[in-house]
């Protein structure tokens, strides 16, 4: 089971977010997710150790198979790729 | 996070070497400054500045597509006024005429070397010297070798390509 760091908020189900560490547009999701106090679980792929880090890349090619940052997962159902702004607003606000 | 001294010299020259080659870094400095801190952090982790905003795999090789600047950059700058992180901007965004959003990935959507075949096919057989396109540009000389850097984009030389 992947370990991801818990974001306490309000609880719109559950709600996962894949970044790296260095990408300024996962940065501006999560600061937006922050900013709407939503409850998430993150993690920053680029920091993983290797064997991590392909349980997290598979993870995230099911709902997005470009495999790209950022990648929001809602229920394990709907998934946002990129700070597509109207869209999480929409889902989250 | 990067020194702060060696955010600024990247950022120094990679806006000159942009400006001198026709492109534009992000006018957004606090955006742009932090990318370039990822490069800095990507260079000093894998050994090579991979886009900040994509997953690099550590081996270089494999990950030479995507070494800033990436060779999707150009096709991304002409359709969303932007490159893939958004470090390069275009004019009109810069004019502030188009407004920057997150744009979707490239990089698995394109054939390596797609076409490059039938178009060598109505070429003449020989040619005095070999023709290099940089990867990332689209630059083309016709030398031996490819120059040791790319007089454009400043790319370097394992980024080109024999394209005739």
């Amino acid at each position: 089971m992947l370990s991801m760091t818990v974001v306490p908020g309000k609880d719109k189900g559950k709600v996962k977010l894949y970044t790296l560490s260095t990408c300024v547009w996962c940065k501006k999701v999560k600061k937006l997710l922050n900013e709407l106090k939503v409850a998430y679980d993150y993690v920053d792929v680029d920091l993983l150790e290797e064997e991590a880090k392909a349980e997290a890349k598979e993870e995230v090619a099911k709902f997005n198979p470009a495999c790209s940052f950022p990648t929001l997962v809602l229920n394990d159902k709907k998934c946002i790729v990129g700070f597509d702004e109207g869209k999480i607003n929409q889902e989250l606000g | 996070m990067a020194d702060q001294g060696k955010i600024e010299e990247l950022f120094n020259k990679l806006s000159s070497e942009a400006e001198a080659g026709g492109y534009h870094l992000n006018p957004d400095k606090d955006f742009t400054k932090e990318l370039v801190n990822g490069l800095l952090v990507n260079e000093e982790r894998y050994g090579y500045p991979a886009c900040p905003c994509r997953l690099a795999s550590g081996n270089k090789a494999a990950d030479l597509d995507i070494i800033c600047p990436c060779d999707y950059r150009d096709p991304d700058l002409t359709d969303y006024g932007a490159c893939y992180c958004a470090l390069y901007v275009s004019d009109e965004v810069l004019a502030g005429r188009k407004k920057l959003a997150s744009i979707p990935e490239r990089r698995l959507a394109i054939e390596p070397q797609a076409g490059l075949k039938e178009k060598s096919a109505i070429l003449p057989e020989k040619l005095a010297f070999p023709v290099w396109r940089c990867k990332v540009c689209g630059y083309l000389c016709a030398r031996e070798q490819p120059p040791e850097v790319c007089p454009i984009c400043k790319a370097k030389k394992e980024r080109f390509e024999k394209f005739f």
